[in-house]
């Protein structure tokens, strides 16, 4: 592995203009290896090229295993373990639990799901982020161009990214 | 990318802002130097809750017989309040979750202050469910834990149970959907940071966040999934706890009509205690330009449409109880209206259904003064229904010999005042610290509502349009 990689930064200013650029300097042969943005812009990911995320599917894995723990809890309690009789009813009363199957249901959906988003976004308390300009979390829009991974020259490179509506285009090593 | 809004939209953030002003605007009152209004407010919150806690501890510690409780009026204040804080924290998953999957682009600017007052209004409502259990520190005896009774579980047939089920998620999922949406803002705050402590801590809890294409991506669907989830969520928490009372066999409680008109109850209270903060938020620190007519506007309707169906449940309720000649739930309903506490039920009758019908007129709802007094009356409102179906349900026993009245203790209201002062504490930390709109948001939808936009084209900005 390169103990230094060299990083070219264009600098976008406006959403509509880097969502354009990114397809444009893609097509230029240039290969981009990220863009930082202040907020989701719908299209973009799919612009550079990135898979569609599979969290939807991770997450309705997650349900179905709360469903399952639910109720494999209370059938355990209330029919194996320490059946109660109350007023002669059915042990296995499921009608009355349903309240606990989807509230276990949504619990595991929504941590199981975002504890997923943080791993694969390898996002925990108290990482280091890997900052291409500090203005990528307030009005800038970064396209980042990984050189090892790129035949063409730091020049050309920068030329395109100008032609397509960069404001600046920096240079940034690791 | 093209952003569609139809014409007769108001604008959502006004003055004109670019992105940078939206993250100065909000960064602000995060990085200055605390006010003076906001110590002398977090000081005076401060001491509310030392007294609440004071009269909570002495609650804790004597036993729930320091409250007005008596044999026949099992339940009053304690419930009363924990219902009325649980309806309150209904609406920021509302607005963050529902208005989400309904595409309403309003919510953006109000959602993160309304989320945070949802988790405090739930601990509010918790700090009740601890105290009216009388022995808190055997709460733990409401989860299945393997135990040495035998083991005894707890009883899922139960509603009670339920409850703890669904408040306990309801508060951890609602603290996970805030969390994750304040994880890009907190970015922005490190990536601003100028003391080594504020890079620590925000740099800490925004968890290396870099707001890349990919992260954006996930996160919108992690969002409109965990929107999904919450929806049906938040319905089954007021709804559950109204079965606290609708699976019993007490007059005037007994009723299938409760889980709606509870959840009606909760949006109509929740969002008139979201329109109460954000209308002196808005002023404090200086948001009028994000939290602009319109937001206000679009609130007062909701809470007229929620009040209205709540107004219906009242009505039908009154109807069927003479409609099914249940000769108990008649007398329950007379007695509501026209015994003892008569004073309570048209206290709840004026400012639930009454008051928010003013805002039918427009210069009612767009005028802040009556906005923010009518939001209040809500409130007040809804703490006396919480009262009404309460204690005036009990307090009438099936033996006339039982009947009995209920009067507050100071430590009822001390421990009513302790909710007030945990809520006020935590919403002013929250409004310190923390950016109370979700600058991230608010950016992606600027496009198609800011004011002023394409601002790159009006480099001088100006404010020509003012929305208020």
């Amino acid at each position: 592995m390169n103990t230094t990689e060299k990083y070219l930064v264009g600098v976008y200013d406006d959403e509509d203009e880097v969502l354009h650029a990114v397809t444009e300097v893609k097509e230029s042969g240039v290969k981009i290896e990220e863009v930082y943005t202040p907020f989701p812009i719908h299209g973009l990911d799919k612009a550079i090229g990135h898979p569609r995320t599979r969290i939807p599917i991770a997450a309705f894995m997650f349900g179905l295993t709360g469903l399952t723990c639910a109720q494999f809890l209370i059938n355990y309690t209330m029919v194996f373990d320490w059946p109660m009789i109350i007023g002669g009813k059915d042990f296995f009363a499921l009608p009355d639990w349903i309240p606990v199957s989807f509230e276990g249901t949504v619990l595991f959906t929504a941590f199981g799901m975002v504890i997923t988003f943080c791993i694969t976004n390898s996002l925990w308390p108290g990482k280091k982020p890997k900052t291409f300009d500090l203005r990528s979390t307030d009005d800038k829009f970064i396209v980042t161009i990984n050189m090892d991974k790129n035949k063409l020259s730091e020049a050309e490179i920068e030329t395109i990214l100008k032609k397509s509506g960069a404001i600046e285009v920096n240079v940034k090593q690791f | 990318m093209s952003h569609v809004v139809s014409p007769i939209r108001e604008t959502l953030v006004g003055g004109g802002r670019s992105y940078h002003d939206v993250t100065q605007d909000i960064c602000k009152q995060v990085e200055g130097e605390p006010t003076k209004e906001w110590k002398i407010a977090f000081g005076v919150s401060c001491l509310i809750f030392a007294y609440g806690a004071y009269c909570l501890g002495y609650t804790w510690w004597q036993g729930i017989g320091v409250w007005g409780l008596n044999k026949t009026v099992g339940w009053a204040w304690d419930i009363t309040n924990f219902v009325w804080w649980v309806g309150i924290g209904h609406a920021g998953t509302l607005i963050s979750a529902v208005l989400l999957l309904f595409r309403q682009k309003w919510r953006t600017s109000i959602n993160r202050a309304a989320e945070a007052m949802t988790i405090f209004a739930v601990l509010c409502a918790a700090s009740f469910i601890l105290a009216h259990m009388g022995r808190p520190w055997l709460a733990h005896w409401a989860l299945p834990l393997p135990n040495t009774f035998g083991s005894l579980w707890v009883n899922f047939n139960s509603p009670l149970v339920w409850d703890v089920f669904a408040i306990s998620t309801y508060l951890s999922v609602s603290l996970v959907f805030w969390y994750l949406g304040l994880v890009p803002d907190l970015a922005t705050i490190r990536d601003r940071a100028q003391s080594k402590a504020s890079k620590f801590w925000y740099g800490f809890f925004s968890m290396g966040w870099t707001g890349s294409a990919k992260t954006w991506a996930r996160y919108e669907y992690v969002s409109l999934i965990l929107a999904g989830i919450s929806t049906p969520l938040v319905l089954s928490v007021h709804t559950i706890v109204s079965m606290d009372f609708a699976t019993s066999v007490i007059p005037g409680w007994h009723t299938t009509i409760f889980p709606p008109y509870f959840v009606a109850g909760a949006i109509f209270s929740g969002f008139a205690m979201v329109q109460t903060l954000l209308l002196v938020t808005r002023v404090v620190f200086k948001l009028e330009d994000y939290i602009t007519m319109e937001h206000i506007e679009m609130m007062n309707i909701i809470i007229t449409v929620t009040g209205s169906i709540v107004g219906i449940a009242y009505l039908t309720e009154f109807f069927i109880a003479w409609y099914s000649g249940v000769e108990y739930e008649s007398y329950c309903f007379i007695n509501r209206a026209f015994g003892p506490y008569w004073w309570a039920y048209w206290m709840m009758m004026t400012c639930n259904v009454i008051s928010p019908q003013l805002f039918w007129f427009k210069n009612i709802r767009t005028n802040i003064l009556v906005s923010f007094i009518l939001s209040v009356v809500v409130n007040v409102g809804m703490w006396f229904e919480r009262f009404v179906i309460i204690v005036s349900s009990l307090h009438r026993d099936y033996i006339p010999s039982s009947w009995a009245m209920f009067s507050p203790t100071m430590y009822d209201i001390g421990d009513y005042i302790f909710s007030f002062g945990l809520f006020f504490t935590l919403f002013f930390l929250f409004a310190k610290f923390l950016p109370v709109i979700n600058m991230a948001e608010v950016k992606s939808v600027m496009k198609g509502v800011s004011s002023n936009y394409p601002f790159k084209k009006n480099a001088e900005g100006g404010k020509d349009k003012v929305a208020h």
